[in-house]
C-alpha cells in the first residue's frame, strides 16, 4: 500500500476512494494521511468516516459528494468544522445528489460529455452547483437535467479477491465500483485475497472490474475496516459510533489520528493494535451461494 | 406474556406509517424511522412488500435490524442486488418505485424539505447530509410518505435550503414541470398525521394523537394551519405491532 499511494497518488490530485458502506479502503486513506499527500480533491458519495479522517488530517482541499453523514449514526464532525469553521483548513464542496454523482462516474466511464437524469427540477441544488444543467431534448419532449464526466485521476477500490493481473471479483452491495473504475485514470484495487487466475475464470460473470484497466493490486486483508467486506467481516458498528464521540473536537480527533494512522507504520501494525478479539467479533458466520453450470463447450 | 399497552408517541408514529403503506408492494425504503416502518409492514400485514434500498437492494430480507441503508444483513437472502446506477436508473426512474419514504431537517406547507444547510449555503450554521438520493426518489417515486417528528423548528414558514421538492408552490407545479411521481402525500409525525388532499395540494391536519388537538398542533407549526372538516383520532397501536417492534425490529429501544 506504501508504495502503490506514494506511486499513484501526487499532490493536487482527485482521489477516488469509493464503496457505498461496504468495501471502503480506510488502509488507502490511512497510508494517504501518512505520507502527507497535499492539495487533494476527494471525490465519494458518502464521505463516511474516511473523508471525515483525512479532512481532520488536512490533506484535502475539495471534496466532491453527495451525502455527507455517518451511516446510521450522525454528523460528520470534521468535515463540519471545516466547512463551517475552516478547522483545520476550509473545505470546498462540490454537491451532488446519489444519482448525479453516479452519472458523472457513468459519463467519464463512457467517454460522453455529460450524462442526462429525471431530477434537481424544482430544488435549490441547482443554484449551489453550476455543473448541473438543463438541455432541451431533441426529440421534443421538454428539458432534461445533465452533468458532467468525472474523471479521478486515482481510485482505490475494495473488493473481495482479485488475480495478479487485477481482474477483480466482488459480490455484496455493488455500489459504483466497476463504474468508477472505468472513469479513473489509474485504479489501484485492494483485495482480501488474491487468487489464482482459475478462480476467477471459473465464475466471469462475477469479474466487476478486468485487470486490463487495473495498474496494481495490493493485497491487505481487513483493509476496509472499520467498514466491511459481505461475507468477510461485518462492520465494526462500535468503532462508528465511537467515532461520533471521538471526532467531536478538533484535539480528539488529532489524538485518534496520532494513535491511530501516524502511531502504526503500516495496515497490519494497525490490526495487531485492534486486536484479534475484535477482528473475530465481525466475523459474519457462513451463508453459502449455489453453483451454476457454465457448461464446458469443448 | 403480557400484552404491552402502554406506547410512546415514537411508536405511535413507527405504526402509523407501516399501516399507510398497506396494499403497497414496491417500497423505497430511507434510514432510521422509515426502515424500521417498512419492517413492520413486511412482518405484519404486508409480507408480500418489496423492501428497495438505494444501496442497491431489492426485495430485503433482512435478517436483523439494519444499522444502515448498507448494512451487508440486507444484501444476504435478498431477492436482487444491483449496482446503484441500475437501481437508480431502472427502477427508480424506470418507474417501478410505488411509494418512498422520506424525512428532513425542515419542512414546509407543500411538503418540500430541506437536509442540506440551516442558514446559508455557503456560510452554514449547521451543515446537514445534503440529498443522498432524496433529490431524485421526490422527483421519480409514484407516492411520498413523510416520516418526522413534529416542531417547530422543522415545520417551519421557509425552508432554508430546497434539496427535495414536494408539491414546490402548490397546486399542480410537479406537472407544470414534467415530474413522473405524484409527490407528497402523508406526513406521519409523533402527534398528528397530515395529508396533501386539497386542490392546493398544501398539508392538512388530518388526525390528532390521543390528547393532542387542532390547537396543540398548531403551537408546533411555524404557518397557520390547514384542518380537515373531518378531524378524526390516530389509531393506537396493537399489542402485535408493539411485540413486533421491541421483540424482534428494535430490542435495544433506539427509536424509543
Amino acid at each position: 500500500m506504501s508504495q502503490a499511494v506514494s506511486r499513484f497518488v501526487n499532490d493536487g490530485d482527485v482521489v477516488a476512494i469509493e464503496g457505498f458502506t461496504a468495501f471502503i479502503c480506510f488502509a488507502a486513506g490511512h497510508e494517504i494521511i501518512r505520507q502527507k499527500k497535499q492539495e487533494l480533491t476527494l471525490v465519494r458519495m458518502t464521505p463516511d468516516l474516511i473523508y471525515d479522517q483525512m479532512v481532520a488530517a488536512g490533506v484535502a482541499k475539495k471534496m466532491i459528494f453527495s451525502y455527507l453523514g455517518n451511516p446510521g449514526v450522525g454528523s460528520l464532525y470534521a468535515i463540519r468544522r471545516a466547512v463551517e469553521k475552516g478547522i483545520p483548513r476550509p473545505l470546498e464542496l462540490e454537491e451532488y445528489s446519489h444519482f448525479g454523482m453516479v452519472a458523472r462516474y457513468l459519463a467519464g466511464a463512457s467517454n460522453l460529455p455529460f450524462f442526462p437524469l429525471r431530477s434537481y427540477t424544482g430544488s435549490d441544488m441547482l443554484a449551489a452547483n453550476p455543473l448541473i444543467q438543463f438541455v432541451q431534448s431533441p426529440y421534443g419532449d421538454g428539458e432534461i437535467a445533465v452533468v458532467p464526466p468525472l474523471k479521478p485521476d486515482v481510485a482505490f477500490l475494495h473488493a473481495q479477491r482479485a488475480d495478479a493481473q487485477g481482474n477483480t471479483q466482488l459480490w455484496g452491495l455493488l455500489g459504483m465500483q466497476k463504474e468508477v473504475a472505468f472513469a479513473a485514470k489509474k485504479v489501484v484495487i485492494v483485495v482480501e485475497e488474491v487468487v489464482e487466475e482459475a478462480v476467477i475464470r471459473r465464475d466471469p460473470n462475477r469479474t466487476l472490474i478486468p485487470g486490463l484497466i487495473v495498474d496494481a493490486v495490493v493485497h491487505e486483508p481487513f483493509g476496509a475496516h472499520p467498514s466491511y467486506v459481505q461475507g468477510y467481516y461485518d462492520r465494526d458498528n462500535a468503532f462508528y459510533l465511537d467515532w461520533g464521540e471521538q471526532s467531536k473536537t478538533a484535539e480528539s480527533t488529532d489524538a485518534w489520528l496520532q494513535e491511530w494512522v501516524y502511531g502504526v507504520p503500516d495496515r497490519a501494525a494497525y490490526l495487531q493494535k485492534l486486536g484479534q478479539e475484535r477482528l473475530a467479533s465481525l466475523n459474519p458466520g457462513e451463508m453459502w451461494s449455489g453453483e451454476v453450470n457454465y457448461g464446458r463447450y469443448a | 406474556m403480557t400484552q404491552p399497552t402502554e406506547y410512546t408517541p415514537s411508536e405511535l408514529m413507527i405504526v402509523n406509517a407501516a399501516r399507510a403503506l398497506k396494499g403497497k408492494r414496491v417500497v423505497f425504503v430511507g434510514v432510521g424511522l422509515p426502515n424500521i416502518a417498512c419492517n413492520l409492514a413486511r412482518r405484519s400485514h404486508s409480507p408480500e412488500m418489496e423492501l428497495v434500498y438505494e444501496s442497491g437492494v431489492f426485495g430485503a430480507h433482512p435478517a436483523r435490524l439494519p444499522l444502515s441503508i448498507g448494512d451487508p444483513t440486507l444484501v444476504s437472502d435478498a431477492t436482487a442486488v444491483t449496482s446503484i446506477a441500475d437501481l437508480f436508473m431502472l427502477y427508480l426512474q424506470g418507474g417501478l418505485i410505488e411509494v418512498a419514504l422520506l424525512g428532513g431537517a425542515q419542512i414546509d406547507r407543500y411538503g418540500n424539505l430541506n437536509t442540506t444547510v440551516v442558514g446559508d449555503y455557503a456560510q452554514p450554521k449547521t451543515r446537514l447530509p445534503g440529498s443522498g438520493g432524496a433529490c431524485e426518489i421526490a422527483i421519480n417515486a409514484r407516492e411520498i410518505f413523510m416520516i418526522m417528528r413534529l416542531n417547530r423548528r422543522a415545520f417551519v414558514e421557509k425552508l432554508d435550503f430546497r434539496t427535495s421538492p414536494g408539491h414546490l408552490d402548490g397546486g399542480n407545479a410537479r406537472q407544470k414541470l414534467g415530474m413522473p411521481g405524484l409527490g407528497p402525500q402523508v406526513v406521519i409525525t409523533d402527534r398528528a398525521l397530515f395529508t396533501f388532499d386539497n386542490p392546493e395540494r398544501e398539508m392538512m391536519l388530518t388526525e390528532v394523537a390521543t390528547g393532542e388537538t387542532a390547537e396543540s398542533i398548531q403551537s408546533h407549526i411555524a404557518w397557520p394551519l390547514r384542518i380537515s372538516p373531518d378531524l378524526r383520532q390516530m389509531t393506537p397501536p396493537t399489542p402485535t405491532e408493539l411485540a413486533i417492534i421491541r421483540q424482534e425490529l428494535d430490542p435495544a429501544g433506539l427509536y424509543r
